[in-house]
């Protein structure tokens, strides 16, 4: 099943977010991410959906995220035209003998870290998922405590806005 | 001129077109009652028994008149009894409105008194939904909330309205109901689509057309009727699009699908392209969907985008309002002669066309033969669901659309009487029958005393088999005659129970006092419930197996051994 990036611009009304995720639910459609926040027009709010599914399903999804009366306007972002971009923390596990290994992987990463305390190291990065994925799987060896994810956001490259498309 | 949210709610009823709404009032619609109180020259209030019989009722008003029907219901539970009223017209696109009180906006969250979040229950069972936060907002969400109901392919929409804002004030001023809501763009049908669609037409040497509710939305039964006979194309009907085309026609064809006659299941089996108009291809439909028009190509039409290869992939499709598309396709294409599919046509209806069986037992095609003969076939007959509710699309014939009312996708026993009393209501120069079951009339038969209340002359016709029957069937055919929990050896006194609400009451035991019982009724002109007899082991035929390709149906007991 293919990965699918969507741009949906939605009311900035209470409500909204149960009713896309609620519609998800239902009808049995994967959600992989799904972050939301204002745009350059607070009546306005972007969600970018990460989903799974084949054509047909996209095609459904599209077409009943449509429907909803709050939905504004949905665009698939081709993964090459597009920046993705995720912000995740992540609490490492680390000891007096550890900490030096893996600040050094954080700055290969161009990470940054946030907290320190002494049984622990509170690492901030971004980027696309590729890159965090391949960043928790060097971490896991000293002891991941807690990792959160923000979700993908995603934005066309070049001059092309959204409300051009 | 500053008015309060309770009396700008009535104001926009009233500039909507709203001549009658049905509801149940409670504390957080007091101020609500009051203004209709006020405005009770302008706007008809029915109390139903119940809140589930109010939703049905507006449901069957919209279904009868083509208008926005308009219910009202105080905060929780009353909210909560319009659920499947609301979720029966969502399901059926019919448009509603569907008014509910909340308690007081310094109340909600705090799980209050009668509180419920009605919008979060009904998100996924209306088009869409509004809470009035501001009475400034009060007059434009009524406005919208009827420009959704009717726009594009209908449906519900539902208002919560807390407390404190229908006694606020706020400056109110009168608007021009549009009436014209559709939007430029549904009208708006592609040359290219139409001709790539005529061509399909054109170079089919057996096309069937099977159509749906969507040609009775968009009031399209006359250009479809061009259509079929323009093209020379058999028409199968949905359940619900009983009405779309007259069932006394030589190319119809009967119902299609888990019901259908068997010339309709082997004519789309055939057929090499399949004009769905207005119809979603719903699983009653496919049945085993690799079987299903195997042969055909799928030119679908449709006002809802989301419906084309939903279900089914479609070769090539028009999205539009159907009438539009019709009247477009009807100008542009030429007649086509096809002697050889309507003689092969012709020949399956001689040989399966479902008989009456004509016998001297008192049966429900019986019955229903006669209301239609006795009313010239010009009654509004809605029904409750089961097996009662089949053999009325299968058996009564439809000539005309919003004749047939009938909770087609969600199935909704119980809906039939609150169902013919909107549609009576709506169109009070019609007879209404409800032809129901033993097991849905019970449901629901609160209503009853409405319809004495408001001397609404609906003739139930019970269909009394002491079981719920459609149930039994499956349990005869697919559970090796365990009947669990589907006998009703109730002695309910159905002339008594009628007669108890005020109503009149019949037994109908004999063949004979049919037509006499029946004109009795109808000269009555007062709430009537006609209770008859039947075999608690009349099954509905044709039947498709679950599983099965709708070419399989089975036509009766003798196709079982």
């Amino acid at each position: 099943m293919n990965r699918h990036v969507l741009s949906v611009l939605v009311e900035n009304q209470s409500g909204v977010l149960s009713r896309v995720s609620g519609l998800f639910s239902r009808r049995g459609y994967n959600i992989d991410s799904l972050s939301v926040g204002e745009t350059e027009d607070p009546k306005i709010s972007r969600m970018t959906i990460v989903v799974r599914g084949d054509d047909q399903i996209l095609e459904q999804i599209k077409k009943q995220l449509n429907k909803l009366i709050d939905v504004i306007k949905i665009v698939e972002l081709d993964p090459d035209q597009s920046v993705f971009r995720e912000l995740a923390l992540i609490k490492v596990k680390t000891d007096m003998n550890t900490r030096a290994s893996v600040i050094e992987i954080v700055s290969i990463f161009r990470a940054n870290i946030v907290d320190v305390s002494n049984t622990s190291l509170t690492v901030e990065m971004t980027g696309d998922e590729t890159k965090i994925e391949a960043f928790i799987k060097l971490m896991k060896p000293y002891g991941i405590a807690e990792i959160v994810r923000t979700g993908l956001a995603a934005i066309e490259r070049g001059s092309r806005v959204i409300n051009n498309v | 001129m500053r008015l309060t949210g309770a009396d700008i709610l009535v104001e926009c009823l009233i500039e909507q077109g709203v001549d009658t709404i049905f509801g149940f009032p409670g504390g957080a619609v007091l101020n609500i009652y009051d203004s209709l109180y006020k405005y009770q020259d302008k706007i008809r209030h029915i109390l139903t028994s119940h809140e589930q019989g109010a939703a049905h009722a507006a449901d069957g008003y919209a279904r009868a008149s083509g208008k926005v029907g308009v219910c009202l219901a105080t905060s929780g539970p009353g909210a909560t009894n319009l659920v499947t009223g609301i979720a029966t017209a969502f399901m059926d696109s019919i448009p509603v409105v569907a008014i509910t009180g909340n308690v007081a906006s310094n109340l909600l969250g705090k799980d209050s008194f009668q509180e419920v979040d009605i919008t979060g229950i009904t998100m996924p069972i209306t088009k869409h939904n509004f809470v009035v936060r501001d009475v400034n907002e009060m007059a434009s969400i009524v406005r919208k909330a009827f420009k959704i109901a009717k726009q594009g392919r209908p449906g519900p929409v539902l208002i919560d309205i807390p407390k404190d804002i229908t006694a606020l004030y706020a400056e109110f001023e009168p608007a021009l109901a549009e009436n014209e809501v559709k939007d430029k763009e549904e009208d708006f049908v592609s040359n290219g689509a139409v001709d790539e669609a005529i061509s399909l037409i054109n170079n089919s040497k057996k096309p069937m057309i099977y159509a749906g509710g969507g040609v009775i939305s968009s009031n399209a039964a006359n250009e479809l009727l061009e259509f079929a006979e323009k093209v020379h194309c058999p028409v199968t009907l949905s359940l619900m699009g009983m009405g779309a085309f007259p069932a006394t026609h030589e190319l119809y064809t009967g119902m299609v699908g888990m019901h259908g006659t068997k010339v309709s299941n082997l004519a789309v089996t055939e057929c090499d392209l399949l004009i769905a108009i207005g119809a979603r291809f719903s699983d009653r439909v496919i049945s085993k969907i690799e079987r299903f028009a195997p042969k055909a190509k799928i030119l679908h039409i449709d006002i809802d985008e989301a419906e084309i290869n939903k279900n089914i992939r479609a070769a090539h499709y028009i999205v539009g309002d159907v009438k539009a598309v019709l009247n477009k396709l009807n100008q542009n294409i030429g007649t086509i002669d096809r002697t050889e599919w309507l003689d092969y046509i012709r020949q399956l209806k001689e040989k399966y066309m479902i008989k009456c069986h004509d016998k001297d037992q008192l049966t429900p095609e019986y019955i229903l033969n006669r209301i239609y003969e006795i009313t010239g076939g010009d009654a509004i007959i809605a029904t409750e669901v089961g097996q009662h509710q089949i053999w009325t699309a299968q058996h009564y014939k439809f000539t005309k659309p919003r004749t047939f009312i009938s909770s087609g996708g969600l199935g909704t026993m119980g809906f039939g009487l609150g169902a013919s009393m909107g549609a009576y209501l709506a169109r009070p120069d019609k007879r209404v029958f409800n032809i129901a079951g033993d097991g849905s009339f019970r449901m629901n038969l609160n209503e009853l005393a409405t319809a004495v209340e408001y001397n609404i002359p609906v003739i139930v016709v019970i269909m009394n088999n002491h079981a719920l029957g459609m149930v039994r069937q499956w349990q005869n055919l697919f559970y090796d005659k365990r009947y669990s929990q589907s006998d009703l050896d109730r002695p309910t006194d159905f002339v008594k129970l009628a007669e108890a609400f005020g109503a009149v009451g019949y037994n109908l035991t004999e063949k004979k006092d049919v037509d006499r019982i029946l004109q009795e009724a109808l000269s009555l002109k007062r709430p009537v419930v006609i209770n008859f007899e039947i075999s608690r082991d009349h099954k509905v035929w044709p039947m498709v197996p679950p599983g099965a390709a709708i070419e399989d149906v089975i036509t009766g007991e003798y196709d079982l051994r």
